[in-house]
Order: C-alpha cells, then structure tokens, then sequence
C-alpha cells in the first residue's frame, strides 16, 4: 500500500460526486434529484473503491444505487398524482446556506490543524477473507452483526406496518 | 499533486455541508430524506478515508462503514414508510403541511 492514492482519478471522482450533489440541489424535478443521487451514490462507489475498500464499494452500490435509489423513485411515483406536482419551486434559504458554509469553514480549520500520526504502510490490502475472519469471530465484531439485523428487521417489519393501508 | 488523508476530509466536509444545505432547507420530504442520504455517503467516505490512512492493517473503518451502512438503510426504509403513511393521512408531502403537531 502507497502513502497517496492516484491524483487522477480522485479528481475526476470528487468532481462527479461534488457536482451530482450540486445538481441534485439545484434541480427543481424531484425525479431528476433523484436520479442525481444516484449519480452520486456510485461516484463515492469509485470513491471507496480508490480507499482501497472493494467490498464496500460493492456495497454501496447493491444498498445506495441499488435498493435505496428504487425506494425513492417508487416513493416519489406514489406521492406525485400529477406529472406537473414533480415541479417544485427552487427552496433557497439563505440561513441554510450559512450554516452550511460555517459548518464546512469549521470542519476545514479542524482539517488544517489535524496531524495524521505517522502509519507503517502494511504491505499489501487486507483482503476480503480477513475481513470476514474477525467479523465472523466472538472476539471481533459477531455481535454488532448480530444486533444489525436485529435492527434491520425490526425496521422492515416497523416500514410494513406504518405504510399499510391503516384502519383510522 | 499528493492525495492524501485532508483531500478526502475536505471532500466529505464539502459532500456533508451540501447534504445540510438541503437537509435544512428543501420543502419537500423526499428531497429532505435524499439529503440526509448525501450526509450518511460523506460519513462513510470520512470512516474509509481514515481507515485507508491511519489503520490501515486492522480494518476498523470497514466494519464502522458497513454498520454504518445498515443503520442507513434502514433509516431510509423507515423514512420513506413514514413519508407514505402521512401522505395517506393529509395527502401532502411537503414539510411544511407536517404541522397538525404545532402548539
């Protein structure tokens, strides 16, 4: 493993997932929004994929540009009873944007002033069957995992009983 | 040009304010749920950054990233399930008509 990553293909990257959120702010149809996330759920797929973290990226693109993006589209397709209702009038908020613009101000200080301790590079990336090894041992992380899907569960059987048809 | 740990800090400091920006000030739920979608990817990219940068030989940031992950998921399962069942209730979807609470 290298102390830098390619300059090249992280700008190319930043550029796509930096301007897709730009856009999906800008852009009035909620449907093309969208479609903007999910331009850049798989821009920070390429993102971690640089990180050197193929299985995440993996991930990142069968949850956020796979399930979460279809979710949103259906929702957007149940909630809009007319073609014209995905218009919106353009939300601009010139609080919201100072905040925001102090918050990244903050956030950048703290990056300038913070030091990464030096780190022995190991030879190589960690692969996949490590990864499963120590999340898969009692020691490691088996019971966050198992408590994940206890919460997974509990949320999908929570999504099917608010969103069925209801009796008030 | 070096590529480092700060250039990916600072591009999810940039990713997570743009996802505040709309968190904060969209009207729609929708676009305020997608919103909160871009502050979870800009975490995910800080947990990986650091992990890739600073341990990289024990993984930690993969595992908080895939928990992360499914913390997300099922926040935006609930969320979208929420979305509907107001919306069956008072037919709008905007934040702004979610007010039968208000004192």
């Amino acid at each position: 493993m290298t102390e830098t990553v390619n300059a090249v293909a992280f700008v190319a990257l930043a550029v796509a997932a930096l301007g897709g959120s730009l856009a999906m702010l800008a852009s009035r149809n909620v449907v093309h929004a969208a479609y903007w996330l999910l331009e850049v759920s798989v821009a920070a797929a390429g993102l971690y994929w640089l990180l050197d973290a193929e299985y995440v990226a993996l991930m990142q693109l069968l949850v956020y540009a796979g399930a979460v993006a279809i979710l949103l589209i259906f929702t957007i397709m149940i909630t809009l009873r007319r073609r014209e209702d995905a218009t919106r009038p353009a939300d601009f908020s010139a609080g919201a944007l100072v905040l925001a613009a102090l918050f990244f101000g903050v956030i950048a200080l703290a990056v300038q002033a913070f030091e990464a301790p030096a780190v022995q590079m190991p030879e190589s990336v960690p692969d996949l069957a490590a990864f499963g090894a120590v999340m898969f041992s009692v020691d490691g992380w088996a019971l966050p995992f198992e408590i994940a899907s206890l919460v997974l569960t509990v949320a999908l059987v929570g999504a099917v009983w608010w969103s069925k048809e209801g009796d008030d | 040009m070096q590529i480092g740990l700060e250039a990916f800090l600072l591009l999810a400091a940039a990713l997570f304010s743009s996802g505040l920006y709309g968190a904060v000030s969209k009207r729609g739920a929708v676009q305020v749920l997608m919103s909160l979608e871009l502050m979870a990817i800009a975490v995910n990219l800080n947990l990986l950054a650091f992990n890739r940068f600073v341990t990289p030989a024990e993984m930690t940031g993969w595992f908080f990233t895939v928990f992360a992950m499914v913390v997300s998921a099922a926040e935006i399962g609930l969320g979208l399930a929420l979305i509907l069942a107001i919306y069956r209730r008072s037919r709008t979807s905007e934040v702004t008509g979610m007010s039968e609470l208000k004192g």
